[in-house]
C-alpha cells in the first residue's frame, strides 16, 4: 500500500515531466502543468495521511522511507509546487504577451518544472544517502537552465555561476557522501545497505568518529552551498534575481529546504556518532554568520528579487541555527520556521513577480504606488513583508519568538546577535518596502488578471499558523522532533 | 600475493592520477587539458578494474566498462567536437600564473595528507592512503576551477573533479551500490549536455567563452 | 676467507671501477651523439669520437688569457677531480667498495656543487661578458636544480631509512620486488635534473655557441688545449656520474655483492646494457623536444622540485 502511494507520489511529476515535454508548446500547457501538481499534491496528502496513522515506514526494499520528518516537508512542497504552478499560469502568460518569452521557452519551463519537483520529491523521500545526492543535483540541472531562460546577459551569468557553484557544491557533498560510506562498510558491511539511513541510524554509534566528522564538514559545506549559507551564497541573490519569479518562489520556498533535510539527517548520524555536539555546533555557525552577513546585506540592495533572496538566506539561516542546537523545542520551532517561511517566502515573490509586471522594472526605486494601481497586489506584499518581518499575528512570529526563547535559555550568548540581525532586517526591508506600496504612479494595467489566490492562500494558512496551531498539526510535529532527537 | 600486487598497482594509479591534475593544472593548453582529461579517465578505468579483480565485485566492472566509455571515448569526444564547432584555440589564461598555482597546489597536497592521515591509519589492504590521494585532487581540480578564465578549461576542471570523486567511490571504498553510481553517471553525462547548451548560449550573448564578462551581477 | 683478501678484493673492484668510469665515460657521450646521429638521419662520428677529440687538445699549446689568476689554471683539475670521485662512489658494479663510505648523497651533492662553484668563478675570473653571462645562468639553473635534486634524493633515503647510497642501493636491489610510487615520481624529476645540470635540450644545448641561449658552453669559451680537453671530460664524467646515479636509484637490480667475482662480468654486462639504453633514451629525448626560453627553465625546474616532492608526499601517505 505505502508502496503504491509512493509510487503515485514520485510518478506522477515524472509522468507530467514527460508529457509536457511533447505537449508543452500547446496553448493547455499551463492547465496541464497545475493539474499534474495537483495530483502530486493530492498524493502527498494521501501519503501523509497514512504516515501519521501508522508512524515511520519503509518502501521499495527499504530504498525510500517516510517518517514524519520528511513527510511535512513531503506536503510542503507539493504545496507550494502545486500553488506556484497556478501562480506561474497568469504570470508566465503576461511575460509572454510582453514578449520576454517564447513559446520554446515555456515549453521547456513547464517540462522541467515537473521534473525539478520530481527530484525533489526522491531526495526528500529516499532513504540511501547516495541517492540523496543524485536527486539534489538533478534539482540543479533542471533548474540551471530555468534560471538562464531570458537568455538575457545577466540571467546568463546568474545561471552559470549557479551552475558552477552548486555544481562544485555538491561534489563536495559527494566526498562526504564516500566517506559516510568509508564509514558505514566497516559496520554494515559491503553493498547496498550501506548507505540507508535507518541502517545508518541503527549503528550510528558505532561508524568511525574522525571519517565522520570529516564527512559532515564536506556535507555541510556541499548541500549548504544549495541552502545558502553564508560564505558559499553568492549564487542564491543573482539566481533568484534573474530567474523567471515562480522559479525564485520554487527556489528559496522548497530547494533550500530539501538541502537542509539532507544537513539534518546527516547531522542526526554524526552527532550519534561522536557522542558529542560537534555537527550542531557547526550548523549553528554557519546559521548565524547567515543570519548576520544576510541581514546587513539586506539594507545594500536596490533590486527587489535581490533583497527578498538575501531574506531567505537569513531565514534559512535562523533555520539552520535551530537545527543546530538541536532538542525537541528547537527542532519543533525550525521546522515551523521552514514551514512558514516557504509558504510566505512563495507568497511574497508571487506579489513581487506582479508588482515588477507592472512597474516593468525590479529597481526598487522605480516602483511606487502599489496600491494605487493595484490594491491587491499592493496588500499581498505588504502583509507578506508584515509576515516575513516576524510581525505577529503571522506564524513567522510564533517560530522567531520560540527560537529565539530558547537560544537565550541554552546559548544566551547567541540572543543579541539573533535580535540584532532580525532587528536590523525590520528596519532594511520595511523601509524599503514601504515607499513602494505607497506614493504616485502611473503604470499601466496588466494583459491577464494577476493570479492572487495562491498569495493570499498562503499568508491565510501563515495567518492560522500563527494565531491557532491545530493539535494534530503540533503532534505532528512534535513527534518529528521526537525522531531527530 | 596477487592482491598485494593488486593494491600497489592501484597505488602506482593513484600517484598518476594526481600527477595526471597536476599536468592539467600546468597546462597552458585547452586541447591537451582535454587529452589529459581521457588520460585520466583511462587511469581510473584501469584502477577500478583491478580493484573489481581483487576484490572479486562483479558490479565494479560495470563500473569500470561505464568509466572507460563515458570518461576516455564519449566525454573527450564530445568536448573535442564543442572545441571545434565553437573554434576555440586560443590558450589558456590562468589568474595566477602557473608556477604559483603549482606551490598552492602543493600546499593544497600537505593539507589533504594531512587531513586524510587519520582515516589512512584505519583502512586496510588496498585502500590505505587512497582517501588523501583523492582528497588531494578533489582539491587540486578545484583550484583549477578558481585560476582558469574561459568556460570550457572550467567545465575540464569539473569533470576533473568528479572523476577524482569518482576514484575515491571506487579504490578507496570498493565501489558505491551500483544504483548511486549510475545516478552519479547520470548526472554527469547530463551537466555535460548542459554545459555544452551553456558554451553556445554564453558565445551568443557575450560573443566569448572569457567567463571575466561574466561578473556584472554585483550587490548594487 | 680472510679479512685481509677481503679488503683486497674490495679494493680490487674499487680500483676496477675507478678506471672504467674515467675511461668509459667519453664513449658514453660518443654514444648519445652516435645515438643522436641516427635518429636524425645522419652518419654520426663514431662513439669513439670524443676519444679523438680529446686526443687532439691534450696535444695543443694552451692558451691563457694575461689576466688569468692561479683559479683559472687551477679549475679544470678541480673539476675533474670532483666529476671523477662522484662517478666512483655511485655504486654501480658492486655495493660495499672502500669508497663508499663517502657515498652519501648529500656528499654527492656537494661534489657537484664544488664543481659548479669553481667552474662559475672560473668563468667570472677573465672578466668577458660571456663568462659572466655563463656564470649567471648556471647559477639559475643549478639554483633551482639542487632542491629538486636533494628531494630526489631524500625519497630514496626515505624508502631505505638511510642516506648512504650502497645501503639505498642495497634495500632496491635485494629485497622483495615491491611497486615504489614514490620513485616513479622521483624518476621523473631526476629526468629533468639530469637534462639540466648536464647541459642538455632543452634547459641547454651542448653544441652550439649561440649566445641566446647556450650556458655551459659560455662559461668554458676562454679555455684551450689541455684544460679545456679536462673540462670536456669532466663533462663526461658528470653524465656518467648522472645516468649511474639514475640506475643505482631506480634500477639497481643485477648489481654484484663484494667478493663475488662470478657475478661480476654479469654486473658489468647488466651495466653496460642500462648505460646504452639509458643514453639512447636521452638522446632520443633530446631529438624529440625543441630548446626552450632560458626564461622558460625555472619553471621547467620547478616542475621537476614539484614532482619531487609530490614523491616524497606520496611516499609519507602510502608508505612505499
Amino acid at each position: 500500500m505505502i508502496d503504491l502511494q509512493l509510487m503515485a507520489l514520485l510518478l506522477i511529476p515524472l509522468f507530467g515531466g514527460g508529457m509536457l515535454a511533447v505537449f508543452g508548446a500547446r496553448p493547455w500547457a499551463a492547465e496541464l502543468n497545475s493539474l499534474m501538481s495537483f495530483c502530486t499534491f493530492v498524493a502527498s496528502v494521501a501519503l501523509t495521511m497514512r504516515v501519521i496513522d501508522a508512524g515511520p515506514q519503509a518502501a521499495f526494499n527499504e530504498q525510500f522511507f517516510i517518517d514524519q520528518f520528511n513527510v511535512y516537508l513531503v506536503a510542503l512542497t507539493a504545496f507550494v509546487a502545486f500553488t506556484t504552478s497556478l501562480f506561474s499560469r497568469p504570470y508566465m502568460r503576461i511575460e509572454q504577451h510582453h514578449g520576454k518569452l517564447s513559446v520554446g521557452m515555456l515549453h521547456l519551463y513547464y517540462s522541467m518544472y515537473q521534473l525539478f519537483t520530481f527530484a525533489m520529491l526522491v531526495a526528500l523521500t529516499t532513504n540511501n544517502m547516495g541517492i540523496v545526492w543524485v536527486a539534489m543535483e538533478a534539482a540543479t540541472l533542471t533548474t540551471v537552465l530555468l534560471v538562464s531562460l531570458y537568455r538575457t546577459p545577466a540571467s546568463l551569468e546568474a545561471a552559470w555561476k549557479y551552475f558552477i557553484l552548486c555544481g562544485v557544491g555538491i561534489a563536495l557533498a559527494l566526498f562526504g557522501t564516500i566517506l559516510l560510506y568509508f564509514a558505514a562498510e566497516r559496520v554494515l558491511g559491503q553493498g547496498g545497505t550501506a548507505l540507508l539511513w535507518t541502517h545508518l541510524n541503527e549503528v550510528k554509534g558505532e561508524l568511525e568518529p574522525t571519517v565522520l566528522k570529516l564527512a559532515f564538514i564536506f556535507l555541510l559545506v556541499g548541500y549548504g552551498t544549495k541552502i545558502g549559507l553564508v560564505p558559499l551564497h553568492s549564487w542564491l541573490p543573482d539566481a533568484h534575481a534573474e530567474g523567471p519569479t515562480p522559479v525564485s518562489a520554487v527556489l528559496s520556498g522548497l530547494l533550500l529546504n530539501v538541502a537542509l533535510c539532507a544537513v539534518v539527517r546527516s547531522k542526526v548520524l554524526v552527532d550519534g556518532s561522536l557522542g558529542s555536539h560537534f555537527a550542531g555546533n557547526l550548523m549553528m555557525g554557519f546559521g548565524l554568520l547567515s543570519l548576520l552577513v544576510a541581514a546587513l546585506s539586506l539594507f545594500r540592495q536596490k533590486d527587489i528579487k535581490r533583497m527578498f533572496a538575501y531574506s531567505s538566506i537569513e531565514h534559512m539561516g535562523l533555520i539552520t541555527f535551530a537545527f543546530g542546537m538541536g532538542g525537541a523545542v528547537a527542532t519543533y520551532a525550525g521546522m515551523l520556521h521552514m514551514t512558514v517561511h516557504s509558504l510566505t517566502k512563495s507568497a511574497i515573490f508571487f506579489a513581487v513577480g506582479h508588482a515588477v509586471q507592472k512597474a516593468g522594472t525590479q529597481q526598487m526605486d522605480n516602483i511606487r504606488g502599489l496600491l494605487q494601481v493595484s490594491p491587491t497586489v499592493g496588500w499581498g506584499l505588504v502583509l507578506g513583508t508584515f509576515a516575513i518581518l516576524g510581525m505577529p499575528p503571522f506564524g513567522v512570529f510564533a517560530s522567531e519568538f520560540l527560537i529565539v526563547t530558547t537560544a537565550m535559555h541554552e546559548y544566551p550568548w547567541t540572543t543579541p546577535i539573533l535580535l540584532i540581525s532580525l532587528g536590523i532586517a525590520f528596519a532594511a526591508i520595511f523601509g524599503k518596502v514601504q515607499p513602494m506600496v505607497f506614493g504616485e504612479t502611473t503604470a499601466k494595467p496588466l494583459p491577464h488578471p494577476p493570479a492572487l489566490v495562491p498569495v493570499f492562500l498562503h499568508l491565510l494558512l501563515v495567518l492560522i499558523l500563527g494565531v491557532y496551531m491545530p493539535a494534530y498539526l503540533s503532534d505532528w510535529y512534535r513527534q518529528a522532533a521526537a525522531l531527530l532527537g | 600475493m596477487a592482491s598485494n600486487y593488486a593494491s600497489q598497482f592501484v597505488n602506482l594509479l593513484a600517484a598518476l592520477l594526481l600527477l595526471v591534475v597536476f599536468a592539467m593544472l600546468a597546462q597552458r593548453r585547452i586541447l591537451s587539458m582535454i587529452n589529459l582529461f581521457a588520460w585520466q579517465g583511462l587511469l581510473l578505468a584501469v584502477s577500478t578494474f583491478i580493484v573489481a579483480y581483487s576484490t572479486a565485485q562483479h558490479h565494479l566492472y560495470y563500473s569500470a566498462g561505464l568509466t572507460l566509455v563515458l570518461k576516455v571515448l564519449l566525454l573527450p569526444w564530445l568536448l573535442h567536437r564543442l572545441m571545434r564547432k565553437l573554434n576555440v584555440r586560443w590558450d589558456v589564461e590562468t589568474l595566477i600564473n602557473i608556477p604559483t598555482t603549482m606551490l598552492v597546489g602543493i600546499a593544497l597536497v600537505i593539507f589533504a595528507f594531512n587531513l586524510a592521515a587519520p582515516i589512512s591509519q584505519l583502512a586496510e589492504g588496498i585502500t590505505r592512503g587512497l582517501i588523501g590521494i583523492a582528497l588531494a585532487s578533489v582539491l587540486l581540480s578545484l583550484l583549477m576551477m578558481l585560476t582558469r578564465r574561459k568556460a570550457v578549461t572550467q567545465v575540464v576542471a569539473f569533470l576533473a573533479l568528479e572523476n577524482s570523486l569518482f576514484f575515491a567511490a571506487t579504490s578507496a571504498t570498493h565501489g558505491m551500490p551500483l544504483v548511486v553510481e549510475f545516478g552519479i553517471a547520470l548526472d554527469v553525462l547530463v551537466a555535460t549536455f548542459i554545459f555544452g547548451i551553456f558554451f553556445f548560449q554564453i558565445r551568443e550573448t557575450f560573443d566569448s567563452l572569457d567567463i571575466t564578462h561574466m561578473e556584472k551581477l554585483k550587490d548594487d | 676467507m680472510t679479512e685481509n683478501t677481503e679488503f683486497i678484493f674490495a679494493i680490487l673492484f674499487q680500483l676496477t671501477q675507478l678506471l672504467l668510469v674515467v675511461l668509459a665515460a667519453p664513449l658514453l657521450s660518443g654514444w648519445v651523439n652516435q645515438c643522436q646521429a641516427w635518429l636524425q638521419n645522419r652518419s654520426g662520428a663514431g662513439v669513439l669520437q670524443p676519444y679523438r677529440v680529446l686526443h687532439k687538445l691534450f696535444h695543443k699549446d694552451a692558451v691563457i688569457a694575461y689576466n688569468a689568476s692561479p683559479l683559472f689554471r687551477a679549475t679544470p683539475y678541480i673539476v675533474f677531480g670532483c666529476m671523477w670521485l662522484a662517478a666512483a662512489i655511485i655504486p654501480i658494479i658492486a655495493v660495499d667498495l672502500p669508497f663508499s663510505r663517502a657515498a652519501d648523497v648529500i656528499a654527492l651533492v656537494g661534489v657537484f656543487a664544488v664543481a659548479r662553484v669553481f667552474i662559475s668563478l672560473a668563468a667570472m675570473d677573465i672578466g668577458t661578458a660571456f663568462g659572466s653571462l655563463g656564470a649567471r645562468r648556471e647559477m639559475l639553473v643549478s639554483f633551482l636544480a639542487e632542491p629538486a635534486l636533494l628531494m630526489v634524493l631524500f625519497t630514496a633515503s626515505m624508502i631505505s631509512h638511510s642516506t648512504q647510497l650502497p645501503t639505498i642501493v642495497d634495500t632496491l636491489a635485494h629485497h622483495q620486488f615491491v611497486i615504489y610510487p614514490s620513485l616513479a615520481f622521483a624518476a621523473l624529476a631526476f629526468v629533468i635534473v639530469l637534462l639540466a645540470e648536464n647541459a642538455r635540450i632543452p634547459v641547454d644545448n651542448p653544441s652550439t655557441h649561440l649566445e641566446l641561449t647556450m650556458i655551459h658552453e659560455a662559461m668554458i669559451l676562454e679555455y684551450s688545449a689541455r684544460h679545456l680537453a679536462l673540462i670536456e671530460w669532466a663533462s663526461s664524467l658528470k653524465l656518467f656520474a648522472y645516468i649511474s646515479l639514475g640506475i643505482a636509484l631506480f634500477t639497481p637490480h643485477g648489481i654484484a655483492e663484494v667478493g663475488n667475482w662470478a657475478g661480476l662480468p654479469l654486473a658489468i654486462g647488466l651495466l653496460l646494457l642500462k648505460l646504452m639504453l639509458a643514453g639512447a633514451g636521452l638522446a632520443l629525448l633530446e631529438t624529440v623536444s625543441a630548446k626552450m626560453r632560458i626564461f622558460r627553465a625555472p619553471e621547467f625546474l620547478g616542475t621537476a622540485f614539484l614532482l619531487a616532492v609530490l614523491g616524497l608526499l606520496i611516499h609519507f601517505l602510502l608508505g612505499v
